[in-house]
């Protein structure tokens, strides 16, 4: 048994000494060359005068590009060619790239590219949500508005009403490895791409573009990422674009990578959002009807907003049964970065909303939170479903809730009763520091929601001594994937992962992948090599059923039990080798039972839901806003993990990130649209101290209901939205400082919790 | 350029590189070592962490700040030397592994060598050891847990290096000065007083990864053994200037326990292994956190130039924004604070605990008598445009009842002596309610009031 197994990463063994090879660290030829961006320094404006002749002039510069020394196209969108790789007389954003340095290292390059005269014919910039939506300034014609039930009538005759707005400060992801590229040139003009980037078909498809050739022409490989969070998902392509490019103009092969400040002056971030909520609700804390507004900010390019925003609508519900319900989301334009994918995809952004919801009912009716909670949750699944069938905002059955026997197990594993009376009695006793604790659940939908885009291939070799080499779509970016799936093709054919090789992803093995995203990896290629490993065994099956004339055939414990027969697997390839059996497979898989419009909000976006629930307690500082969280617990479904220790490893660093992102984590830009947060020395993700002193993760004892690899669940996104459980907690210390509502927007720095203290108590 | 120093265990000999050609560009570009990364390329990270030992013992550095010339006679480890000669690993790369503890792995390396480094020198506080060293993928728990499992297993043979091995010459070539005195330093700064004084880098680095300045002349004095001494007597403890800021913080802990608390929160481990507490007070910033601790303890300065001595008060030593009271060819020579019953308490504001930049640094003495003030020093940073004394608030307390009453009274008075600025760290108004705030904390704390996130425990 290989599936199930605790197995540590497949690189565990390189990472720790320092063998693991990234992109920089590829072995390259001593012509190489090395590329880097010159950057707008306005937000808004028009390009009135452009002198790089300081720039060419510079020491060991070898070329400098401009939109007009582009070939081809001159776009890096991932979707609707509103981004072109070299600024074309306009400027959108500080850090938008206006020239290309192509210089004998990396330093000279980055030198040079601070040379340049710009002149600019200046424009007052949009920066703020409120900025833009007095200048309408957005993508599509209007707000989106998806609904079920009349909620404003709802809400009218309920007896108890809320309203209130949240701000959710957005997120840097923060890799370890900034964006790179390398491209090296090939014969006949084709081009050879390394890029740490999530979605090798993409960079494929845009270098091609770009170089005004085939795709068949380009071929992408990445065997590991340093960290990817959704922020490789698009943001690899101006890197790999550029290194194409200049790589075909200079016949030498070309890298460029961001320093960090560059990194996260250039690339998209999570999007920022406000949430107003206006509900309407019973004694008891029932909801009857909900309206949201959602105000994203999208940043100056469209990149992948319009799902981010569609799955922040699609989780405004979490893991809450709301009979009427109105979401309205609009998609703001604005002079910054262009928001783009980052774990959780919008899914976190709903989540907080409707969390402060519950939060807010409970507050109102002086009730516990989790309570108010329970008493909306879904129902849970059992063997009888519930009658009438229970539908998100967007008439999706909900048919594998779980949530309320998970929180009643949580709920009793960390003592959450008993602690929150102990906690009001600290607080009685405590003037300047005060605790709070919170249990808050998620449910997180599985599938791209762009249906096309569940569908997966691999390419499995088995040689004749017995040896395996797996390849498949996804990309390997810390997750563990490669492992998870290489536990799928041994467990296929009953060996040990040792015979498994797994190898880089390339576009010329498997073609036409979707990103690794939307925590789809091992759900989608775990599915695709299996089918490519039971290709290959059933051809094995069949010609030793006919060599030894047996009626069955098993793959075990690195052996095959032909009949009574039993042989070592190596033999079995060697022998089917000779009788001329192909060892060779590809294999294919695409998600069942999902449609989607996201014209009318009505479907089955997807295919099931993870799900999990955290308990944070934290401390706070009346004083200062200073905070702590002390302690977590958590209860996670991974299904049947085919990998319990890199689950595990999947939600204790969602938890950290997803609590950094509502906590310490703060991007801030100045009226003028410059990011004054663009490095570690000013944004600050969590450090080994804040994460909880007492961390108690467990999975939680399940199957899947669907169909998906040996029952198991997706676990990549889902972890992240525990974290909020800890802003939760944040909020429940602020409300034990006087009578009034927090209103705690997010990120809640010690700044944020002193103001609603601030606030409370006045 | 000609240095030469120990990396794993081979005597190296570098030669022809600019003064400011950082270890870990010339590891990565020119050694081919590859497996220290770089992160953020200035120090914040972790990602490039490599071990040093030299004659005061083994400690980690970030190699993306630390210039070639700071090596010479050192002894070097990257992630490469910490597993065996033969490749045997090291304990804490094996729990690594057995504990799930990499992810994405890139900054394992780092994380592997301030474990390594932790482990060889028995300390076990395991968040300040590893402060330095930024994660994104596992949330730190299962890291923590290799090391803790490792902490039993002996220190492998090849982990102790001996740079007394190495035949270091004296002839560093052009562009670098490395004297051995500070009388020597002296009287080549006084002819050379546009020279860029390099000490342990922390900000320097940053002028050259960063800003990209060109630095054509520089003496490194952070190996002159002199300026590395420290001395407590009756009536003071002096620090050389080039005394580190974790050897500063480890001793002024024994005298105040809160300036040493602030110094356990300064940086991080490797920033405190190289950054001096001379530089920290000399490029004077508004935001350094020694200074304000050390303007309340009433520490005074002593410069030098050529032969020429004088001793100052340290508070009067910054004059405004930029501007110190140092002549051209003037340097900061030791920093000494009267001996005094402990009264200080630091306040150190920041978004995150460890490793992070004060917002607002508040730094108290306050001394009574029968319940009266009998003096008090206050100082902040991160007020004004310079490290300053709250002389307002000073004045109201003196005299006055230690009372949680005279103290509210004084607050209003820090609009007196404070007008900050906003920006990316905390608010104007924040700034100023933080400082009385914290003045509320210092008598709330003498009354038995417990006022610290850091103490508390579920």
């Amino acid at each position: 048994m290989t599936v199930g197994t605790p197995l540590p990463h497949d690189a565990a063994a390189l990472h720790v000494t320092g063998q693991a090879r990234y992109v920089d660290d590829l072995p390259v030829p001593a012509n190489c060359l090395h590329l880097a961006f010159g950057l707008s320094t306005i937000a808004r404006g028009k390009i009135t005068g452009l002198d790089v002749s300081a720039v060419s002039a510079a020491d060991g510069v070898v070329a400098v590009l401009t939109e007009k020394d582009l070939p081809f196209e001159n776009d890096v969108s991932p979707s609707v060619h509103d981004e072109p790789l070299l600024a074309t007389g306009t400027v959108h954003y500080v850090g938008q790239p206006i020239f290309l340095v192509v210089a004998q290292s990396h330093l000279a390059a980055r030198k040079a590219a601070r040379l340049a005269t710009i002149e600019y014919a200046e424009e007052t910039p949009i920066v703020t949500i409120d900025q833009a939506l007095a200048a309408n300034s957005r993508f599509e014609d209007g707000p989106i508005v998806w609904s079920k039930g009349d909620a404003a009538d709802a809400i009218k005759n309920a007896a108890n009403r809320v309203q209130g707005s949240m701000e959710i400060g957005a997120q840097e992801h923060f890799y370890l490895e900034g964006q790179v590229a390398l491209a090296r040139p090939q014969e006949g003009g084709d081009m050879l791409v390394h890029s740490s980037s999530q979605h090798p078909t993409e960079i494929q498809h845009k270098v091609a573009h770009a170089l005004g050739c085939p795709m068949h022409a380009v071929r992408v490989e990445i065997r590991r990422m340093g960290g990817g969070f959704g922020g490789k998902e698009s943001q690899g392509n101006a890197l790999a674009v550029g290194c194409a490019i200049a790589a075909r103009q200079t016949g030498r092969p070309c890298k460029m990578r961001y320093d960090r400040d560059d990194d996260m002056t250039i690339t998209g971030k999570r999007h920022d959002f406000r949430i107003d909520y206006d509900v309407g609700f019973d004694k008891n804390g029932r909801v009857s009807g909900i309206e949201f507004t959602q105000y994203a900010r999208c940043g100056w390019a469209l990149d992948l907003s319009i799902p981010v925003a569609d799955r922040a609508m699609l989780h405004a519900d979490n893991a809450y049964d709301l009979p009427a319900a109105t979401i309205t989301s609009h998609r703001l334009k604005t002079n910054t970065q262009s928001a783009t994918a980052y774990r959780g995809f919008g899914g976190p952004q709903g989540m907080v909303g409707i969390e402060r919801v519950m939060d807010h009912i409970a507050h109102n009716l002086g009730l516990d939170p989790l309570e108010v909670r329970r008493t909306n949750f879904y129902r849970d699944m059992t063997e009888t479903p519930p009658t009438p069938a229970q539908t998100t905002p967007y008439h999706m059955e909900v048919e594998d809730f779980e949530l309320n026997a998970m929180v009643r197990e949580l709920a009793a594993s960390s003592d959450y009763q008993n602690r929150r009376k102990r906690i009001a009695e600290w607080n009685a006793g405590n003037e300047v520091l005060k605790k709070g604790i919170a249990l808050t659940p998620v449910k997180f939908g599985i599938s791209f929601t762009l249906t096309h885009l569940n569908q997966a291939g691999a390419l499995v070799h088995v040689y004749q001594d017995g040896s395996i080499q797996m390849n498949h779509g996804g990309t390997e970016m810390g997750q563990g994937l490669f492992q998870k799936v290489a536990q799928v093709a041994a467990h296929s054919f009953g060996v040990d992962t040792k015979l498994v090789k797994i190898t880089a992803t390339d576009t010329a093995k498997v073609p036409n992948t979707s990103a690794t995203a939307a925590s789809s990896g091992s759900d989608l290629n775990g599915m695709a090599v299996k089918a490519a490993c039971d290709t290959i065994r059933e051809r094995i099956s069949d010609f030793l059923m006919e060599y030894y004339q047996a009626d069955d055939v098993r793959f075990e414990g690195g052996q095959v039990h032909i009949g009574d027969k039993v042989i070592r697997f190596e033999e079995a390839a060697i022998l089917a080798y000779e009788n001329r059996i192909s060892l060779s497979a590809t294999g294919f898989y695409k998600t069942p039972k999902i449609e989607w419009n996201r014209v009318t909000g009505r479907g089955r976006p997807f295919y099931y839901f993870a799900y999990g629930a955290a308990v944070t307690e934290c401390v706070i500082d009346t004083l200062t806003g200073e905070n702590r969280i002390l302690r977590t617990d958590i209860l996670h479904d991974a299904g049947a993990s085919l990998n319990p220790a890199l689950d595990i490893g999947q939600i204790e660093g969602g938890f950290v990130q997803g609590a950094g992102w509502l906590t310490t984590e703060e991007l801030v830009w100045d009226a003028s649209g410059r990011l004054r947060t663009h490095a570690p020395s000013t944004y600050k993700i969590p450090a080994c101290s804040d994460r909880p002193d007492i961390f108690n993760v467990a999975l939680w004892d399940g199957k899947n209901r669907e169909d998906t690899i040996y029952r198991s669940k997706a676990v990549g996104e889902p972890p992240f939205m525990l974290g909020i459980s800890a802003h939760a907690a944040l909020s429940d210390a602020v409300a034990a400082c006087g009578a009034a509502y927090p209103n705690l927007n997010a990120p809640a720095t010690a700044e944020t919790i002193l103001h609603a203290v601030t606030a409370v108590r006045s | 350029m000609k240095v030469q120093f120990l990396l794993n265990g081979e005597t190296v000999h570098v030669e022809g590189q600019p003064a400011t050609r950082t270890l870990l560009d010339w590891l990565r570009e020119d050694r081919g070592l590859n497996g220290t990364k770089e992160g953020c390329n200035e120090g914040d990270c972790g990602a490039c962490t490599v071990m040093v030992t030299d004659e005061r013992g083994t400690r980690t550095v970030n190699a993306c700040i630390l210039f070639l010339p700071q090596i010479h006679g050192k002894a070097i480890r990257t992630v490469e030397g910490i597993s065996g000669p033969k490749g045997q690993p090291h304990p804490v790369q094996t729990h690594m592994i057995q504990k799930h503890a990499s992810q994405c792995g890139f900054c394992t390396p780092g994380f592997v060598v301030s474990m390594a480094v932790a482990h060889k020198n028995g300390r076990t506080d395991f968040d300040d050891q590893m402060a330095g060293n930024l994660c994104r993928c596992t949330g730190y728990a299962p890291i923590i847990r290799a090391a803790e499992a490792a902490a039993n297993d002996p220190v492998p043979d090849w982990m102790n290096d001996e740079p007394s091995d190495i035949k270091v010459s004296g002839d560093t070539g052009d562009q670098v000065f490395l004297p051995d005195t500070s009388d020597e330093f002296a009287d080549w700064y006084v002819n050379n007083p546009d020279a860029t004084i390099v000490a342990g880098a922390t900000d320097v680095g940053l002028w050259v990864t960063k800003r990209l300045d060109t630095l054509d002349s520089l003496a490194f004095i952070g190996g002159i053994p002199d300026l590395q001494e420290t001395h407590v007597s009756d009536d003071a403890i002096t620090f050389g200037a080039a005394v580190t800021v974790a050897r500063f913080g480890d001793l002024v802990a024994q005298h105040h326990p809160s300036f040493g608390e602030l110094i356990r929160r300064y940086g991080s481990t490797q920033v405190r292994n190289s950054a001096t507490i001379g530089g920290n007070i000399a490029n004077g910033s508004p935001i350094g956190d020694s200074p304000p601790a050390l303007i309340a303890l009433n520490a005074k300065l002593h410069l030098r130039r050529g032969d020429a001595r004088r001793v100052i008060a340290l508070e009067d030593f910054y004059i405004e924004y930029g501007k110190q009271d140092r002549e051209p060819g003037e340097f900061v020579q030791a920093i000494e604070i009267p001996r005094q019953p402990d009264r200080l308490k630091c306040y150190k504001l920041t978004k995150r605990f460890d490793q992070d930049i004060s917002a607002v640094c508040g730094c108290f003495v306050i001394s009574t008598e029968n319940g009266v003030v009998a003096d008090t020093r206050i100082a902040f940073g991160g007020m004004a445009g310079t490290p300053k004394r709250a002389t307002h608030v000073e004045d109201a307390l003196r005299g006055q009842n230690w009372s949680r009453k005279t103290v509210e009274d004084a607050c209003a008075l820090f609009n007196n002596d404070f007008s900050p600025l906003s920006d990316m760290r905390a608010s104007a108004e924040y700034r100023l309610q933080t400082a009385q705030n914290m003045l509320i904390r210092y008598v709330l704390e003498d009354q038995g009031v417990a006022t610290q996130v850091l103490e508390v425990s579920a």
